[in-house]
């Protein structure tokens, strides 16, 4: 489903914008500093409902860490994150916006999922644990019915047989599968993948690929990704965005953003990145 | 309930009891350390080596307050309990200690070995400018730890009369009978030499953990 | 041999008050090591000081101490008089429990960062993260100073003696009184001393394994486990001595 509203770099008014828009997910002037250094530098975009958007750039240009204020994983420095309307990185106090609080982050973020780099599976569970665990204690999914979708998603990403499985028993390709299908069984609205082939030896990355393809194409899940796979963003993405220190450089559709770059460092970019690959 | 007067009148012969159990700790520590470097190269040895590790298991896996009782009812008059427990203090640590030579001898490069042999050098200079400097680095933090917990074992020699802190203190009280302040008083000692060995401790740890 | 062999049910009385004071000390030291240690990982400075209070203390203190003022100071300042070998129980699973509280907080902050974020990112809350993954995950590093740990409070129980408990090192000495034999009479007691340390030893080393491999580690062969009679290590970690 192509985005309806994608409109970005627009400045919205003041802090309660976010709750206007229609879109998904509302990054409303995000800074994000390490100490001094500068991280995301003033940001505005948003992401609408259903939408895939692919964040490519050099390393150290503030995708990962998109991703991770998204997940929660990072304090934002400034500015306001909002998702479906509501505010995310903060919460309502009277008229004004405060930093949320643990309590309430637990209730936005069960919307969100994601798949690390280095997979992250929980090496002291079975794969089927490693699936069913959080929708039973989190979600309160009756186990019966978290068992049956566990194997109905491992069936989906190829591994029904390893249900039994220790994590350290995959190879890195299955186990970044297993991790995909974790993080789909929270049934999340928003699903964020993090360079999730990066560690794979070669051979096991079209493995993975593949499935992320599967599930762009049966499912409405809004994603959000980090990777250098191109050819896998120019196929499932219906926006590109090319970062670079901390800004936004260049967006834009995945067949113009490959085909038709503007600006000098989105060229440079893709072509240090395809030198690489090819 | 507390009289301060009484705790003011008993801090003179406790604080002495604690000069003493100072002395016994680095005393003992010092067998220990020496002693245990000793074992540590002897377990190398084919046979002997083997029942010096047994005797250390022995040693490391037994009581230290029977193993004080048992020899200085073994031991001859003439000698003094503190002499005793100092000597078996200094032992039983020194089976400690001997492991953590062990570890950190195990812990050079086989490399070094290798490159010691290459250059023919003899077998003492081998241990002495090339390994055992390497290895004792290593371990220094560990080795430290072992005096705290010496010192903190010392309160067992009242099994057999020696007048540290602990025997002073029972001294004190069944004179008095008044138990509470003395025993109080020995724990805040105890604290007042364990916790300021404990940081100076960790900042030695984070020294050699640079290394 | 004879000697000892008839005295033997006097000498297994001593050993099984031994026995009793290690489990008792080494459950209370386990409740106040998971307890204290897990707070000192909270990110709120209240319930780390605490922690580190509890950690200072009663590891700055040594057992035997701690032992006599339960015994004797405590009745004196309270009127109430605890059972010795409550005291005795008392003093050694606070000592233990405080070294053990050191080897919980370091195994839990030793748990990758990268887990706890997969635990965010599934949504769990602070309690199923520590009962679900953190926990699970430390206990395996834990384990083995644990079993340091669980020797020398096995060792430090001897002291019982000297506020009264006829535990196994008063009943070699009651002997020697009684027979004037000194050397049989310990020899005994130090045979019985190092049998439980070994059987110690070995139970540890199954739960060792046991928790390797359900983090699917599983050790080399041979090389997880020892036979139960051969020497094995014990006490060489740092938190050795108590």
């Amino acid at each position: 489903m192509p985005p309806s509203d994608t409109t970005v770099n627009e400045e919205p008014q003041g802090v309660g914008d976010g709750s206007q828009d229609q879109s998904l997910i509302v990054f409303d002037d995000v800074v994000k500093r390490f100490g001094d250094l500068t991280v995301l530098d003033d940001l505005n975009f948003s992401v609408a409902p259903g939408e895939r958007v692919t964040l490519i750039g050099p390393s150290g240009s503030g995708k990962t860490t998109i991703l991770r204020l998204l997940m929660t994983l990072e304090k934002i420095t400034e500015g306001v994150i909002w998702v479906g309307g509501e505010p995310f990185s903060h919460m309502r106090r009277g008229q004004g916006l405060v930093h949320a609080s643990e309590g309430y982050l637990r209730a936005r973020r069960k919307r969100i999922g994601m798949v690390f780099q280095q997979f992250n599976l929980f090496p002291n569970m079975t794969v089927r644990q490693n699936i069913i665990e959080a929708p039973v204690h989190v979600l309160g999914t009756p186990k019966d019915e978290a068992n049956t979708r566990a194997e109905e998603l491992l069936d989906l990403v190829g591994l029904g047989e390893k249900i039994d499985a220790h994590p350290t028993q995959l190879s890195g390709g299955q186990q970044q599968r297993v991790a995909i299908a974790r993080a789909l069984a929270m049934q999340p609205e928003i699903l964020l993948l993090d360079e999730v082939t990066s560690a794979l030896d070669p051979e096991l990355v079209a493995g993975v690929l593949d499935v992320l393809r599967e599930v762009a194409e049966t499912t409405d899940i809004t994603m959000l990704c980090v990777t250098h796979e191109m050819s896998f963003a120019r196929d499932v993405s219906h926006r590109v965005l090319m970062f670079d220190q901390g800004r936004i450089a260049e967006e834009g559709p995945p067949e113009q953003i490959f085909g038709d770059p503007r600006e000098d460092r989105t060229k440079s970019f893709l072509r240090s990145v395809l030198d690489n690959d090819f | 309930m507390w009289d301060f007067q009484w705790t003011l009148q008993i801090l003179p012969d406790l604080l002495g009891a604690l000069g003493t159990t100072v002395q016994i700790t680095l005393l003992g520590y010092l067998i220990a350390l020496v002693l245990g470097l000793l074992i540590a190269i002897a377990r190398r040895a084919p046979f002997f080596g083997t029942v010096l590790h047994v005797a250390t298991e022995f040693i490391r896996t037994t009581p230290l307050v029977i193993q004080v009782v048992f020899v200085f009812l073994l031991t001859p008059a003439h000698i003094s309990p503190m002499t005793v427990g100092i000597l078996v203090i200094g032992v039983h640590y020194a089976a400690y200690t001997a492991e953590v030579y062990r570890s950190g001898i195990e812990g050079v490069a086989k490399g070094q070995w290798e490159a010691a042999r290459a250059l023919s050098l003899p077998a003492r200079r081998t241990w002495g400018a090339i390994v055992l400097p390497q290895a004792i680095r290593k371990v220094i933090p560990a080795l430290g730890n072992y005096l705290i917990a010496t010192f903190k074992d010392t309160p067992l020699l009242i099994a057999i009369g020696v007048s540290e802190l602990l025997t002073e203190a029972q001294r004190i009280g069944s004179a008095s009978f008044r138990v509470v302040e003395v025993y109080t008083v020995v724990g805040f000692l105890f604290l007042l030499v364990s916790i300021p060995s404990a940081i100076l401790l960790r900042r030695l740890e984070r020294r050699y953990a640079a290394v | 041999m004879d000697f000892l062999i008839q005295r033997l049910p006097l000498y297994l009385d001593g050993a099984w008050v031994t026995i009793q004071l290690t489990i008792g000390g080494c459950a209370l030291a386990f409740v106040l090591a998971m307890f204290f240690g897990i707070m000192g990982t909270i990110r709120h400075w209240l319930p780390r000081a605490i922690s580190t209070v509890y950690v200072e203390v009663f590891r700055g203190i040594a057992a035997l101490v701690l032992m006599f003022w339960m015994a004797f100071a405590l009745p004196q300042l309270s009127g109430f008089r605890l059972d010795d070998m409550f005291a005795a129980i008392l003093a050694l699973g606070l000592n233990v429990g405080a070294y053990g509280a050191e080897v919980v907080r370091s195994s839990i902050n030793a748990v990758p960062k990268a887990q706890v974020e997969a635990t965010v990112a599934l949504n769990l809350s602070w309690f199923q993260r520590m009962r679900l993954v953190v926990l699970p995950q430390a206990w395996a590093q834990m384990l083995p100073t644990f079993g340091n740990l669980v020797i020398e409070l096995m060792k430090a129980t001897a002291v019982v003696y000297l506020i009264g408990v006829a535990d196994l090192t008063a009943i070699a000495q009651n002997m020697r009184e009684s027979t004037g034999e000194t050397v049989i009479a310990f020899i005994g007691a130090f045979v019985l001393y190092y049998l439980i340390a070994q059987v110690l030893i070995f139970g540890m080393r199954l739960l060792e394994r046991r928790a390797n491999r359900k983090l699917g580690r599983t050790p080399p062969r041979g090389g997880g486990m020892r036979l139960p009679f051969k020497p094995a290590s014990a006490g060489t970690t740092q938190a050795g001595g108590i």
